[in-house]
């Protein structure tokens, strides 16, 4: 009897154990397995690529190369300062618009009216301009600003192009605002109104600067993203081989060089110097928008301790 | 402050301060409202610009395909094909990739910190911007992968999808670029879904006996399934719209061909070529082909938005 008992425990111990060769084990295994074949994959293309730009750009970066102006194609003897220059400027114009006009936006969304028809129909608005193609954005612009030459009569210009990027900032802007704001509790807000401040007060004192993190880490992340926008430029900043005379009005209001466009251009020409003046700018272009991911990550770490 | 029962009495609001409150207010509705307006003006702009190549052209426009400015002639059939044909490929590819990798750095099948790392690459990835990776097409990847794609031709040349040599730039790589592309979104989108599957499901599943594997392809996939696919319709109106390595490295003949080792060419890589010196009535088929790219992205997107709300499982 206790023989029976004991071997009875024996036998369903093993049925318990983990049994490798099972055929759901092998099958779940081997599905294991190319996950990890998937996620290999995945990341292999960042590798390559950042290190193929970090390599090939980094090799070429020089203190003459970061403070010349690129030459006329065919010579060999000059930089990408003034690609650098505006994509600074025009990346600051896009934010300069998108960020006040994103702000307000989500402060509405998330102070003003959380559930009404207007708010879910901008909500809405916002991700459908979120996944317009960022081309659209050019041609919008090319529309409306460049060929109307409604700036001063200047057609191509920096800030058309910056307007351009604005556009594809703003639902980035404007979501990450709604989201961070939604974050703060509510308890906050009914505190600060309780004891007899504003509803501006309130949300300028108060919720405003409690969501500062993640509304800054969007706002570093949609600029980020500006910075490396391509197509909405072609033809809207279009390209200058020359500096841009930023202290007058009239150099924000002429075409200007971006790191971006300056790829594309010098990509698909047929000189080597030139080739490897993209790949420069690749270089500097990438390490810049990874420094501000990375810094826009670091702010959220901040915000979460 | 001689009646006890002042300090009872609400204080009231100075003009000024309601002043304030309500420009604030409506300051904020007019930020909003910048979203409707745009998104409203870009439709109406682009519309506008091409009404006089769609009187012209009418339907013909989407089917015929020749592009040829100096006759006049204008159709934009190869660019919509191609449009369609680039991202439907690369979304059979990245699809099954993203998903894997999202189920890859969700469940335990590895340790906490190389998931991180790996979610952190593929984040990274889609910061990229896309010249960066136009440019890498054209000088590292295409000259990488030309012997296998004239291997391709040499054993497949009967076969229609396959039908021309290989000459560099083509419809291939480019789809191997979307699908570098559009990986991330799908990936992230992927993730974030199978993270907000419930744990007591996967509890309940592993409790009664089953595998990993029988747990994700079971009950936590079909949890999830809802968010995945809108991610993907997100990553296919992304695909339809991605511009500037398309553009590089697909070769923008405006030829239509069946044979995905030829050149190609999508409607946003022909906008992006053309407009800089587009004019006259070139301009304005040039803005019925971006209209057409608009109301196909809308359509995959508000797709998409609709399958997210309409198939969300409720627990």
């Amino acid at each position: 009897m206790t023989q029976t008992l004991t071997h009875n425990k024996a036998e369903s111990a093993s049925d318990l154990r983990y049994q490798p060769f099972q055929r759901r084990n092998i099958s779940s295994g081997a599905l294991s397995f190319l996950a990890a074949l998937f996620a290999a994959i995945a990341v292999l293309p960042l590798i390559l690529v950042l290190g193929y730009v970090l390599v090939q750009g980094g090799s070429k970066i020089s203190l003459a190369l970061l403070t010349q102006l690129p030459p006329p194609p065919g010579l060999e003897d000059g930089g990408i300062a003034n690609a650098i220059v505006g994509t600074l400027v025009v990346t600051a114009i896009a934010a300069l618009i998108a960020v006040p006009v994103g702000v307000g936006g989500g402060i509405f969304l998330a102070e003003y009216s959380r559930s009404g028809w207007f708010a879910q129909f901008i909500r809405f608005g916002t991700n459908v301009l979120a996944g317009v193609p960022s081309i659209i954005a050019g041609v919008f612009i090319y529309g409306t600003i460049v060929t109307s030459r409604i700036l001063f009569g200047n057609a191509y210009s920096a800030v058309a192009g910056g307007m351009a990027l604005a556009v594809l900032m703003l639902p980035t802007v404007i979501k990450t605002t709604d989201e961070g704001l939604k974050l703060v509790p509510d308890d906050l807000r009914r505190g600060a109104l309780g004891v007899g401040a504003s509803r501006f007060v309130t949300v300028v004192r108060i919720t405003l600067p409690a969501a500062l993190t993640p509304i800054a880490t969007g706002v570093v992340l949609g600029i980020a993203r500006a910075a490396g926008e391509t197509a909405p430029l072609i033809f809207t900043a279009l390209f200058s081989p020359f500096w841009s005379d930023l202290l007058t009005p009239e150099g924000i209001f002429a075409p200007i060089a971006t790191l971006s466009v300056m790829i594309y251009n010098f990509a698909i020409m047929p000189y080597e110097f030139h080739n490897e003046l993209a790949w420069a700018a690749s270089f500097v272009l990438v390490v810049m928008i990874l420094a501000l991911n990375l810094f826009s990550r670091w702010l959220a770490r901040f915000a979460a301790k | 402050m001689s009646d006890p029962d002042s300090r009872y009495l609400l204080r009231s609001r100075p003009p000024a301060e309601k002043l304030v409150d309500i420009s604030f207010r409506n300051l904020a509705i007019a930020m909003a409202s910048v979203v409707a307006i745009v998104l409203f003006s870009i439709l109406v702009v682009v519309f506008q610009g091409s009404l006089v190549s769609m009187a012209r052209y009418g339907w013909q426009f989407l089917v015929t395909s020749d592009w040829n400015p100096v006759d006049d002639q204008y159709g934009a059939g190869a660019a919509i094909y191609g449009t369609l044909i680039t991202s439907l490929l690369a979304l059979m590819i990245a699809v099954p990739l993203g998903v894997g990798t999202a189920i890859f750095i969700t469940e335990n099948i590895i340790p906490k910190g190389i998931r991180d790392v790996i979610g952190l690459m593929v984040e990274l990835l889609a910061a990229i911007p896309s010249v960066v990776l136009g440019l890498w097409a054209i000088f590292v990847m295409e000259p990488f992968i030309r012997p296998g794609l004239e291997l391709l031709y040499q054993l497949f040349n009967w076969f229609p999808l396959f039908s021309t040599p290989p000459m560099g730039p083509g419809t291939i790589p480019a789809v191997l670029i979307l699908v570098v592309m559009i990986l991330p979104i799908i990936t992230a989108i992927s993730r974030d879904c199978l993270n907000q599957v419930p744990p007591q499901l996967r509890q309940a599943a592993y409790g009664v006996g089953t595998t990993r594997w029988g747990a994700i392809i079971n009950v936590i996939l079909p949890a999830a399934i809802s968010g995945i696919i809108g991610g993907v319709m997100l990553a296919l109106g992304r695909a339809m719209g991605e511009t500037m390595a398309v553009t590089m490295i697909i070769g923008n003949s405006n030829n239509f061909s069946v044979s995905l080792l030829a050149p190609g060419n999508t409607i946003a890589a022909m906008l992006a070529n053309q407009f800089g010196e587009a004019d006259g009535s070139q301009v304005s088929s040039l803005m019925y082909a971006a209209f057409v790219l608009i109301v196909l992205t809308l359509c995959v997107n508000i797709f998409a938005q609709w399958i997210v709300k309409r198939l969300s499982l409720k627990y």
